[in-house]
């Protein structure tokens, strides 16, 4: 949905998937560099890093693609 | 599906940190930042109640889907699945997919044509008054309830996860959605629910991947669920042959007719709170695709609640027990599979996503309810009984004060709950009465000419009061199962079945009888509203791929394969 002048529901799905990607990358990045003394199960595949990663490129492309004034 | 008492028991399962906060206030922050954006679009009662109709197909059908798919359907679910096996798919599979394409196909049309703003509006439209009245006061009744219950939930389990205060969690959830669907209506309430679409994928999806890589794949995963529990937990319709041959003490027979061919198109086709979001659709073609979209992706949403479910049974190193043996033991519930696997697999960061997916599936089921509710209240309360002559200006002020009214409602339900815990299991039971019966009424109403306004009521309130009086039947009598389920070792949802199967079934009787004893409508006043009587616009101009049939005959294609993949 996308009317004239309005901000369309994407790019308020694209804020929330970079903002929320960005932290969980930054938070597994300094898991990497400090590992936790109990570490979750599977935390040698740093899944929040790729994770993180993933959802924040996803989030900047739909941030891209549906920008205010498009 | 109910959260339980046994929650209050165990301590909280997860620790929350610094970043894993963040992530929860910025997704407060963002919900509200968009109601407040969208309050300058919501100025007219189309822009507030149906959101200008001007939704793509994607928004409706994402919205359709995502008011179903609220935090208490994914733990829930996720429970039963530990409970129950992979039975529990067939409320995602059978139990939605062929009355969401019969919807989109069959249903839509008349709803969208008669430009009717609810369920409860087509019924005075197609019925007359009396029908309206019925229908718009047990849902607004219902929906209020449910909200509270919803809200009751996120309360709870975030006492449990989090160990949130309880008072806390309420206070916030309640003006949080009071704020953005007071301000925005059913357009705020629709772009939250997207955005938690997205959030509940984001934040589930990782538990089934993680999952299968700790447990070898999917076949290493069965060997261990055969392990663990049962190799039935890993077979769809093989051990429906008996009520005794399956851990939930049903037959087919239930599955299909009473779950696939009652409960599921009266719930999917006729419950005002999925379908406002298909009349939100900016043309027709867009109405009729949104509900296959929806159903596209219900396909595959046991992917995150069904496989954790399974994943649970397989990895997890204690017994998860029934409510009142948690209660009695501090053990840990059915229930709460989903966020143990959450503290299992999620460190900080995926921790708060997954925290707030679940918080944004209950924040939305509170705002559908109350949207819904609001819309109900305002054109067939109202607008029908109290104040004909409404302006327009007066309805949207009406939505808004109605909006927080039900939040307020909510509160107090929420508080009821917690003081009467059993008020829940009725509430949901009260909630079904409806369901089954209006769906043979507004069926009949679209598909036969000859129904009259008098069959129609009577046919709705026979085939309520019927249910109702079977429900206590078997509360009084428990050997009537025997009767109502036709097994005396049918359990609750086999139960649920069979009593909507037949209360639909009345409905539609009586309806017919009256309606053959009573005056026909005459053909000018079922113009639009009635199949035989309504021009259906010709899809010609579109080619093969745009039509919604074609993709209807798609996701019908892959529900067949998946059934016999799992069979």
């Amino acid at each position: 949905m996308h009317s004239e002048g309005s901000i369309s529901i994407w790019f308020f799905i694209g804020i929330s998937l970079l903002g929320n990607g960005l932290l969980i990358l930054g938070a597994g990045l300094y898991q990497v560099a400090h590992p936790p003394a109990e570490p979750v199960v599977l935390f040698r595949l740093h899944a929040n890093v790729w994770w993180g990663a993933l959802l924040a490129m996803a989030g900047a492309a739909y941030c891209y693609h549906f920008r205010p004034g498009r | 599906m109910n959260l339980s008492l046994a929650l209050f028991v165990s301590p909280h399962l997860v620790h929350l940190s610094p970043v894993d906060a963040v992530i929860i206030v910025f997704y407060f922050a963002l919900v509200l930042a968009i109601g407040f954006y969208l309050k300058r679009r919501s100025n007219t009662s189309e822009d507030y109640f149906l959101a200008g109709r001007e939704m793509t197909a994607w928004i409706a059908g994402l919205s359709f889907l995502s008011a179903n798919l609220g935090a208490l359907e994914l733990m829930g679910w996720a429970g039963a699945t530990y409970q129950y096996g992979i039975l529990a798919a067939h409320w995602y599979w059978i139990g939605a997919i062929p009355a969401m394409l019969f919807l989109g196909l069959v249903m839509m049309p008349f709803y969208y044509i008669s430009k009717t703003h609810s369920v409860p509006g087509y019924l005075k439209l197609r019925y007359g008054e009396s029908s309206r009245a019925l229908s718009a006061i047990s849902f607004a009744f219902m929906t209020v309830l449910m909200s509270g219950i919803n809200m009751y939930s996120m309360a709870l389990v975030m006492k449990v996860v989090l160990g949130w205060d309880i008072n806390f969690s309420i206070l916030v959830s309640s003006i949080t959605v009071a704020i953005y669907v007071g301000l925005g209506g059913l357009r705020s309430a629709i772009f939250n629910e997207v955005l938690q679409f997205v959030l509940i994928w984001a934040g589930a999806l990782l538990i089934p991947i993680l999952g299968l890589i700790e447990t070898g794949g999917w076949n290493n995963l069965r060997v261990q669920v055969a392990r663990n529990a049962s190799a039935e937990y890993t077979h769809l319709w093989s051990t429906l042959g008996s009520f005794q041959s399956n851990p939930m003490g049903i037959h087919w027979t239930g599955i299909v007719f009473g779950l696939g061919a009652v409960i599921s198109f009266g719930y999917w086709t006729t419950d005002f709170l999925v379908v406002q979001r298909v009349l939100s659709a900016k043309d027709l073609r867009a109405a009729k695709m949104a509900p296959i979209i929806g159903a596209a992706f219900k396909m595959f949403v046991p992917l995150i609640v069904i496989l954790p479910g399974l994943i649970g049974i397989a990895v997890l190193p204690m017994k998860l027990v029934g409510e009142g043996a948690a209660v009695g033991t501090g053990g840990h519930s059915y229930n709460e599979v989903l966020p143990l696997l959450l503290a299992r697999y999620c460190g900080p960061g995926l921790l708060g996503l997954g925290v707030t997916a679940l918080m944004a599936g209950f924040m939305s089921g509170m705002a559908g309810n109350v949207s819904a509710f609001s819309t109900v209240w305002t054109y067939d309360i109202y607008s029908a009984l109290f104040h004909k002559n409404a302006s327009d200006q007066q309805l949207v002020g009406m939505g808004r004060w109605s909006t927080i009214g039900g939040v307020a409602i909510s509160v107090g339900t929420a508080y009821l709950v917690i003081q009467f815990l059993s008020i829940m299991d009725y509430v949901q039971a009260l909630f079904s009465f409806f369901i089954a019966p209006l769906f043979g009424t507004v069926l009949l109403g679209m598909l036969w000419k000859r129904a009259t306004a008098a069959g129609g009521f009577w046919g709705l309130l026979t085939g309520t009061v019927s249910s109702i009086a079977m429900w206590a039947w078997v509360k009084v009598d428990p050997s009537a199962l025997r009767y109502v389920a036709l097994s005396p070792y049918a359990r609750d949802m086999a139960e649920n079945m069979y009593r909507a199967l037949w209360s639909c079934l009345l409905c539609v009787v009586v309806t017919v009888v009256v309606s053959l004893f009573t005056a026909p409508k005459l053909a000018s006043e079922l113009k639009g509203l009635v199949y035989g009587e309504t021009e259906i616009p010709s899809e010609g101009e579109f080619a093969f791929y745009q039509r919604p049939v074609f993709w209807a005959g798609a996701v019908a294609v892959v529900f067949v394969v998946l059934n016999i993949l799992f069979w």
